[in-house]
């Protein structure tokens, strides 16, 4: 290929080239990030949560009239075996938080009951011994609770179980040696045994701040009488409307004295996660606008650029092609030419893109940019501006020779 | 002179039209991309009460010592809310002109009307002194008396939306309502007040939040009912009492503080009596750590808990990242376009039009790219708009809006920018060399 007449060229036109060259820096730059910012968000609203969530509906309820532990002790079972009875369902169980919920309890957890030596924070879960099966986890070693092991709590009580359940992430944590089944962990200033462990389960945020610990929850086995409680619902296939349609009118008309939030009391575990990751799924989309706009308007700006060149090269064409060069030459030439400026862009933009990177990290949480990003990032800019300057470089091939005897 | 280099620059516009209309596009989706994501920027990161924020301070005292800092990434900050003891302490001796300790309820109220289902509500214990500290607006009544905190009255300050659904918008003040099981007597509702971000309390609401400050009531009333709280409760040792009795007497923070001072003699003096306190309680065995108190005026302390979600940062400096990647584009097509007219120029000149008429020329040429695109970029900041409430959560982006502000500003921006996008071009222009461009033809 004649790169030297190309350079020669360029020089020319220095303000031009450089401007382009810019342009495709900046858009490499953004679009890197961009894309790695898109890419972190799709993989965390894809984590799994351990929990089996088709099929699943929580409610929170509120007891109105503030009643006396006891009665709320009643309260809840009553619920308990009133939704039980509702056609469709299949298990129930009243908990105190559940998997993205964003609100919940977290501790310290560790060998010694100073809470300050703490090996893992954990999320802590009320269950029963119908948790497990409502939720769909998977229990990889020991048991699970039986009805007689779970106590009852009041707001603000003392929490201190004689037997939890914990995630395998949080039983490798607490024995990285794989014994934790049947050895002790401290919760609270009492040594709670570990009777099960279960494959995973998620703790009720998903703040990037909270990922250490994400995979670190615990089961514990308590029935909490307070004013608020989450009813986690597990109705068979296909009946999750019909349940969803129907839980609430028949609580209120079990019990009248209770809220059910219309804006959020009756949720499908399917809401409850859209709504935990809209922010994510929000900028993700945002930048994937930002993005396509940005490329696009590249691909303009290039396709406008070369187009104004071309026209202003006629005569040269003419002349190149009067002299024997032939058609394909003269594409090549534009192609040759638009090349040369992308590698320059990005080159530059590489370095844009990493220095983007490092001041985002700085100031956010953001992690580092892999290089895979930075290399399809190139290698789409490249290709783009190809594709961008084929139609003008396509028209310059079909000036005629004759142009060159025509003057300007 | 202007109408003339209007005149030139429209002609030159419509010679190319292909050219204009793309520059013109650029420039529009350049501003409105940007000014979208600052719309949602200026609503998140605003002052909610900027005629007075500089006056309200918030406290914190370091109760737990530098072990019960548990975040590594906290450089040492106290706590940032108060527990109990101190709380009350400090609003025992009322050394600011006004402060309020507060805690954010969640009660829920039976309606008097039997056929109606109870109903949750959001809200939170506070002193008096609270509603005239933040400027409270009231539709009727008042706030309670001091009298009424200290007699740790049933009295409650509803909002217009509870007063409509409870009392079809009349004035309730006297009536009584049903809060948890007990009647609370309405001595005021208020107007509007719906203030982004809950500055008052961004411990227990995270600052922005589709929850409603319902009620209002007595903090001394609601500790004495045991009204628990539905905010954030932080410990840095297992409390040693049972149930919301226990919490109060535990080193765990759930309260929030905020005090009005009016001059700086007035915080330094505050500020000096929070170091007295602490070294009080010192003296007195509670602490064994250094002095370690903050007092941030409302400005820092809304920064210093994040306030602004990060994302929000993000995509305002990615949106004028795309602005300056416009302002480039826009740039290189007004270079080739100017250069094309190199012989126009040079007849001009040749005919004696100074460097400065070319100048002019030609930035105004640039100028009317830049206000077309900007009012294109106007309708666009609709579509922008529709699009983040589309995307983003509700908390956010409800706050985002258009105003004559916002739009005077994209014009400016459009603008501007697009005249320093044709800085470079026209100074290539100016320079055209008149003698060389009427040779060559």
């Amino acid at each position: 290929m004649q790169i030297r007449p190309i350079l020669a060229t360029l020089r020319h036109h220095k303000a031009g080239t450089l401007l382009i060259a810019m342009q495709i820096a900046l858009t490499l730059a953004i679009v890197c990030n961009a894309m790695f910012i898109i890419h972190q968000r799709l993989a965390r609203m894809s984590k799994p949560s351990g929990v089996d969530e088709s099929n699943l509906l929580v409610v929170r309820n509120e007891w109105a009239g503030k009643p006396a532990p006891a009665q709320i002790g009643s309260l809840m079972a009553a619920d308990l075996d009133t939704l039980r009875k509702v056609p469709g369902v299949t298990n129930v169980y009243a908990t105190n938080t559940y998997p993205f919920s964003n609100t919940g309890l977290a501790n310290g957890i560790g060998h010694s009951p100073d809470k300050r030596n703490y090996v893992s924070v954990t999320a802590v879960y009320f269950a029963n011994e119908n948790t497990l099966a409502t939720l769909g986890l998977k229990l990889v070693e020991g048991r699970n609770f039986t009805t007689n092991e779970i106590n009852d709590l009041g707001d603000h009580d003392k929490i201190a179980p004689d037997v939890i359940i914990v995630t395998r992430e949080l039983a490798h944590r607490l024995y990285p040696d794989g014994s934790a089944l049947g050895k002790t962990a401290y919760i609270s200033d009492k040594p709670s045994i570990i009777i099960g462990i279960v494959d995973r389960l998620q703790i009720p945020w998903v703040d990037s701040s909270m990922a250490q610990w994400a995979d670190c929850s615990t089961l514990l086995p308590f029935r909490q009488r307070v004013d608020t409680t989450h009813y986690v619902v597990r109705a068979r296939p296909e009946q999750l409307a019909d349940v969803a349609a129907r839980v609430r009118a028949t609580l209120y008309a079990a019990h009248h004295l209770r809220v059910i939030r219309p804006k959020d009391g009756v949720q499908t575990f399917a809401q409850v996660r859209a709504a935990a990751y809209e922010s994510d799924r929000g900028i993700a989309i945002l930048m994937g606008v930002i993005s396509t706009i940005l490329l696009a308007i590249t691909a303009a700006g290039i396709v406008g650029l070369a187009s104004f060149w071309v026209g202003q090269r006629r005569k040269q064409i003419g002349v190149r092609r009067a002299l024997g060069a032939t058609r394909h030459d003269i594409l090549s030439y534009f192609l040759t030419e638009n090349l040369l400026i992308g590698i320059a862009g990005v080159v530059l933009g590489g370095v844009l893109a990493i220095g983007l990177n490092l001041w985002l990290m700085k100031q956010f949480e953001i992690g580092r940019l892999a290089p895979g990003y930075v290399l399809t990032g190139v290698a789409m800019l490249l290709l783009l501006g190809q594709g961008a300057v084929f139609a003008p470089a396509l028209r310059a091939s079909r000036v005629p020779p004759v142009e060159a005897t025509r003057s300007v | 002179m202007l109408g003339y280099y209007l005149d030139l620059a429209l002609r030159s516009l419509k010679r190319s039209p292909g050219l204009t209309a793309l520059m013109i596009l650029i420039v529009a989706f350049g501003v409105a991309a940007s000014m979208t994501s600052y719309s949602v920027f200026r609503a998140v990161s605003g002052d909610p009460i900027p005629w007075k924020s500089s006056r309200l301070f918030v406290p914190q005292i370091d109760i737990w010592g530098p072990k019960g800092h548990l975040d590594a990434t906290s450089n040492n900050d106290p706590p940032n809310a108060m527990d109990y003891t101190d709380a009350v302490a400090l609003m025992r001796e009322r050394r600011g002109k006004y402060q309020s300790a507060m805690y954010r309820v969640s009660p829920s109220i039976v309606p008097p009307d039997a056929h109606m289902h109870p109903i949750n509500v959001g809200g939170h214990a506070v002193y008096s002194e609270f509603f005239t500290m933040l400027d409270v607006p009231f539709k009727f009544g008042s706030a309670w008396g001091a009298d009424s905190d200290a007699q740790r009255a049933a009295v409650v300050v509803i909002n217009s939306k509870i007063n409509q659904k409870l009392f079809a918008g009349a004035n309730s003040v006297g009536k009584t309502i049903d809060i948890d099981g007990k009647d609370y007597r309405v001595v005021g509702v208020l107007d509007n007040w719906n203030p982004k971000p809950t500055f008052f309390d961004v411990v227990n609401t995270g600052g922005f939040t589709t929850d409603e400050e319902d009620v209002f009531l007595p903090f001394t009333r609601a500790i004495d009912v045991g009204m628990p709280n539905d905010g954030n409760t932080n410990c840095s040792e297992i409390p040693k009492g049972s149930g919301f009795v226990g919490l109060q007497q535990s080193s765990c923070v759930w309260i929030s503080y905020m005090v009005e001072l009016d001059d700086s003699a007035a915080v330094s003096t505050y500020k000096e009596y929070l170091d007295s306190y602490f070294r009080d309680q010192k003296a007195a065995g509670r602490f064994n750590w250094p002095l370690n108190n903050r007092l941030r005026d409302l400005p820092a302390w809304l920064d210093a808990q994040h306030v602004v979600p990060s994302d929000t940062k993000i995509s305002l400096v990615v949106a004028l990242g795309l602005l300056v990647a416009c302002l480039v584009n826009t740039a290189g097509l007004l270079l080739a376009k100017f250069l094309r007219r190199s012989s126009e120029i040079g007849v001009r000149r040749a005919l004696g039009a100074p460097r400065m008429a070319i100048y002019m020329q030609f930035l105004i040429e640039a100028g009317m790219v830049g206000l077309t695109g900007g009012v294109i970029g106007l309708l666009l900041i609709w579509v922008g708009i529709w699009g983040v409430n589309w995307v983003l959560p509700k908390e956010i982006a409800s706050l985002a809006h258009v105003d004559l502000g916002l739009l005077a500003l994209t014009l400016l921006v459009a603008v501007v920018a697009t005249m320093l996008a044709g800085l470079y071009p026209t100074f290539r222009a100016s320079r055209v060399q008149p003698a060389l461009q009427l040779k060559t033809n």
